[in-house]
């Protein structure tokens, strides 16, 4: 029984961390691309929106340093929207802006990533393009970044 | 399984408020709600155009022990409302229940107080029959002479527990009759006796 039980715990960690990451691409995401990138998955499993794409505002909480107070940095626009498929898999997207149509992509890809399915086509053709082209836009900016580095260093100055 | 909400959110909110706003303006008139929606069994269609209408992240909301056995039906408010589902129906701002029988007594809900006489609790009862011209006999604010109401199935004591709500009056509760497609209110203010 304990074996049973924590092999369920330990899939449900693995399912919680493999959208955890999608999410983490996706929402740097931008909507063309994701549109662009599901096609290739193939047809769509049947689905209902459960919540149609909404835009609200959410508060971004700052601290300045580890050890700061919390603070209200100001308010950000947010879209949201969630999906449901037919075998009951639950897809929640949330992204910055007023993009409603973004929201249930990444909403739409969420659910995707929770089937046994699609999954991997997901994975294959949706997240590894996107991850890909950030880490060459992140590499590309710390590049640029390093060139312009200066290093300070202080001579010893001889005193007396 | 989670199910959708409102199809056309703004309008259906809309109005189904303006049903509720008519329904407590006019007590004993029964008012429409046609909104489409799919409603968590068992919760009824119009109740759950109300919890969609009025339930909010800052209104914590109470089900009585015939809905809380659905977990659904929790995940459903708390997916489209937001609410925060209280155990102790005296924090509830909004309490939903129905079954004659298992409706508590008032005095266990939020009645207000004398400062703040509107943070009290609004029942939602759920209801399978909604009939004017027959039953209750009301008197009151929004009431020319009088109404008539008949609701089944309600506690067998309601006119005794109204009476006593309204004695605590500008404290005491509202209670919304809800069936599948419509809605009538009880507000605090009106006198209610048996038929005659």
């Amino acid at each position: 029984m304990a074996t049973v039980a924590s092999q369920i715990a330990s899939e449900e960690t693995a399912l919680r961390e493999r959208r955890r990451a999608a999410m983490a691409v996706l929402a740097a995401s931008d909507a063309a691309e994701v549109a662009r990138h599901l096609t290739a998955v193939g047809p769509l499993p049947a689905h209902e929106d459960i919540r149609a794409g909404e835009s609200g505002m959410v508060m971004v909480r700052g601290r300045i340093g580890g050890d700061g107070a919390p603070f209200n940095l100001g308010e950000a626009t947010v879209s949201r929207a969630a999906v449901r498929l037919a075998t009951g898999e639950t897809g929640i997207g949330y992204v910055l802006g007023r993009d409603r149509a973004h929201a249930r992509l990444i909403a739409m890809c969420d659910a995707l990533v929770q089937t046994d399915s699609h999954a991997g086509a997901v994975e294959r053709h949706v997240l590894a393009p996107i991850r890909a082209r950030l880490d060459a836009a992140r590499r590309v900016d710390a590049e640029r970044v390093a060139a312009t580095k200066v290093e300070f260093f202080t001579l010893v100055r001889g005193e007396g | 399984m989670l199910t959708a909400g409102f199809a056309d959110p703004v309008f259906a909110a809309q109005a189904t408020f303006r049903a509720v706003l008519d329904a407590m303006a006019r007590p004993g008139t029964i008012q429409r709600i046609d909104a489409a929606l799919s409603a968590p069994p068992p919760l009824a269609r119009g109740a759950a155009a109300i919890a969609l209408t009025l339930a909010d992240h800052d209104t914590p909301v109470w089900l009585g022990a015939d809905l809380t056995a659905h977990p659904g039906l929790t995940a459903w408010l708390r997916f489209h409302c937001g609410c925060e589902i209280v155990a102790e129906p005296a924090q509830a701002a909004f309490a939903f229940t129905g079954g004659a029988g298992a409706v508590p007594d008032f005095a266990a809900f939020n009645v207000g107080t004398s400062d703040y006489p509107d943070r009290s609790t609004t029942l939602i009862l759920q209801v399978e029959k909604l009939q004017a011209d027959a039953g209750l006999v009301l008197t009151g604010p929004g009431i020319r002479e009088r109404n008539r109401l008949q609701a089944e199935p309600l506690p067998a004591d309601i006119v005794a527990r109204l009476a006593a709500n309204r004695a605590l009056f500008p404290r005491g509760l509202d209670l919304l009759l809800a069936t599948d497609a419509a809605v009538a209110a009880l507000p605090r203010s009106i006198r209610v006796s048996e038929a005659a």
